[in-house]
């Protein structure tokens, strides 16, 4: 089911994500010390246009990485084929990429 | 370790509307290879057990089966090397349509290397003489790292991108792909190269390496189809062919 | 019918594509609770001090465990797919674990810390 377009949008969206995931991670290990409070997330994040960029071009490559993936899963594991799969693979995208960005709005306030 | 007399050998047997198993004991013998232990039941136990092999000595590719659940040439398998205590399973080579016993269609293989454009297309005609191909040279030493296979089908059976996709190429014919655009008396590698990027084809592989890891004959697909990779994103990036 | 193959890489890309699952599934309840932020404060609030839990922390140690699992297995596949490393790949995939392990339990030690 990967095509050429597939295969290059599924290695350009993880070649992105490297340096998201990596600075995602280092600001769990920092926003984490002293415990969680919505009170200490929201002020940081509020406003913040470097964050909204952040966050919503990670969103935008996780919906494409995670539909890629995902539709892969579904070929080989469950035997989807045809327009079954394809629907899925929209879905999956398009889903993530709303929840994802309505997400990264509620916390940036933008 | 000590080695017992006898083995208990379970034989897959039928097909796949109707699968059964029988068990058979067979001698130990020393240097006994699996093949041995197949034609012992055969000539021995049953008569009616079908199964496949030719040359005896690793050339033919004919004699491939499942070995306790892992694909293996048979003729050059010592049971000393596979055998579990003293039980030894023997099925039918995995993802491909079992005809009956251990014999398996081997159309789904061959018809892959189909597919794949795995033909030779000379560049040359009789007249223009013999090429002078540069052994040393980088493509010429990536098709000899691959020109060996024996056709057995176990890294067929190996990979579970197969088992998950039946369309799929496979790991043979993707490789013979990478032999025939690495060979520069072939006149039309970008040809063989569309032919493998189709939706079934390189751009599949999970580079799970069971090929690599299985191949009787120590050849490595995995490298061969990450180079064909290379080759589909160097061209996607509007670079040329190694031997374009 | 038969036994899927038994070796390093199988198990490493077995690894890679249930973290994969994992993350996918986990995503969109990620994104549902962040975006409580802005629909329900309170919620949010409660959702955050709800992370205080001890088994909520482990889980999220795990979390952090497939994240850097997935990474670390998708630097493998790219670096062996556009490079031929075929020689140390099971020593890059024993290496992409240890350093998931390494980073979750970091991670785990600051939130039990907390």
């Amino acid at each position: 089911m990967i095509d050429t377009r597939l295969y290059l949008a599924q290695r350009i969206s993880a070649l992105i994500m490297v340096p998201l995931v990596i600075g995602h991670l280092a600001v769990m290990l920092y926003a984490v010390q002293g415990g969680l409070t919505a009170a200490e997330i929201l002020p940081r994040t509020r406003g913040s246009v470097f964050w909204f960029g952040f966050y919503g071009v990670f969103v935008l490559a996780v919906s494409v990485h995670a539909a890629i993936g995902l539709s892969s899963v579904a070929r080989e594991w469950l035997n989807w084929t045809g327009t079954r799969l394809r629907a899925f693979a929209v879905l999956c995208c398009l889903a993530l990429a709303v929840l994802g960005m309505r997400a990264v709005l509620a916390v940036t306030g933008l | 370790m000590s080695t017992p007399s006898e083995m208990r050998v379970t034989v897959a047997r039928g097909d796949a509307s109707n699968p059964s198993e029988m068990e058979f004991t067979v001698p130990v013998e020393a240097n006994q290879t699996v093949l041995d232990v197949v034609t012992w039941i055969q000539q021995h136990a049953d008569p009616t057990l079908s199964y496949r092999f030719a040359c005896r000595v690793g050339m033919c590719g004919s004699c491939a089966m499942m070995v306790n659940g892992e694909p293996r040439w048979t003729c050059r398998t010592h049971v000393s090397r596979v055998l579990d205590g003293d039980r030894l399973v023997l099925a039918p080579l995995r993802n491909l349509p079992v005809i009956k016993d251990l014999v398996v269609d081997m159309n789904p293989f061959f018809d892959a290397w189909q597919r794949a454009d795995a033909v030779h297309r000379p560049s040359r005609a009789r007249a223009d003489g013999v090429a002078a191909v540069n052994p040393e040279s980088r493509p010429r030493i990536a098709a000899d790292a691959a020109i060996e296979c024996i056709n057995c089908a176990v890294c067929y059976a190996a990979c579970d991108t197969v088992a998950g996709n039946p369309d799929y190429l496979g790991p043979a014919a993707l490789q013979r792909a990478w032999t025939l655009i690495n060979d520069e008396r072939h006149s039309d590698p970008a040809a063989t190269l569309d032919a493998v990027t189709g939706t079934d084809g390189c751009l599949n592989c999970h580079s799970i390496g069971s090929c690599s890891h299985y191949c009787p004959v120590e050849l490595r697909p995995l490298d061969a189809i990450a180079g064909l990779k290379r080759q589909v994103v160097r061209r996607a990036l509007g670079k040329r062919l190694p031997c374009d | 019918m038969m036994n899927t193959p038994r070796h390093a890489l199988h198990w490493a890309h077995l690894l890679h594509r249930v973290s994969g699952i994992a993350l996918a599934l986990f995503l969109p309840v990620h994104f549902y609770l962040l975006s409580l932020a802005l629909t329900d404060p309170d919620a949010f609030s409660s959702v955050i001090a709800f992370t205080d839990q001890p088994l909520v922390k482990v889980a999220e140690g795990g979390l952090v465990f497939l994240l850097c699992a997935h990474l670390f297995g998708g630097l493998r596949l790219m670096a062996l797919e556009s490079l031929s490393w075929t020689a140390t790949q099971k020593t890059l995939a024993a290496a992409g674990i240890a350093g998931s392990a390494l980073v979750a339990l970091l991670f785990f030690l600051q939130v039990a810390r907390a």
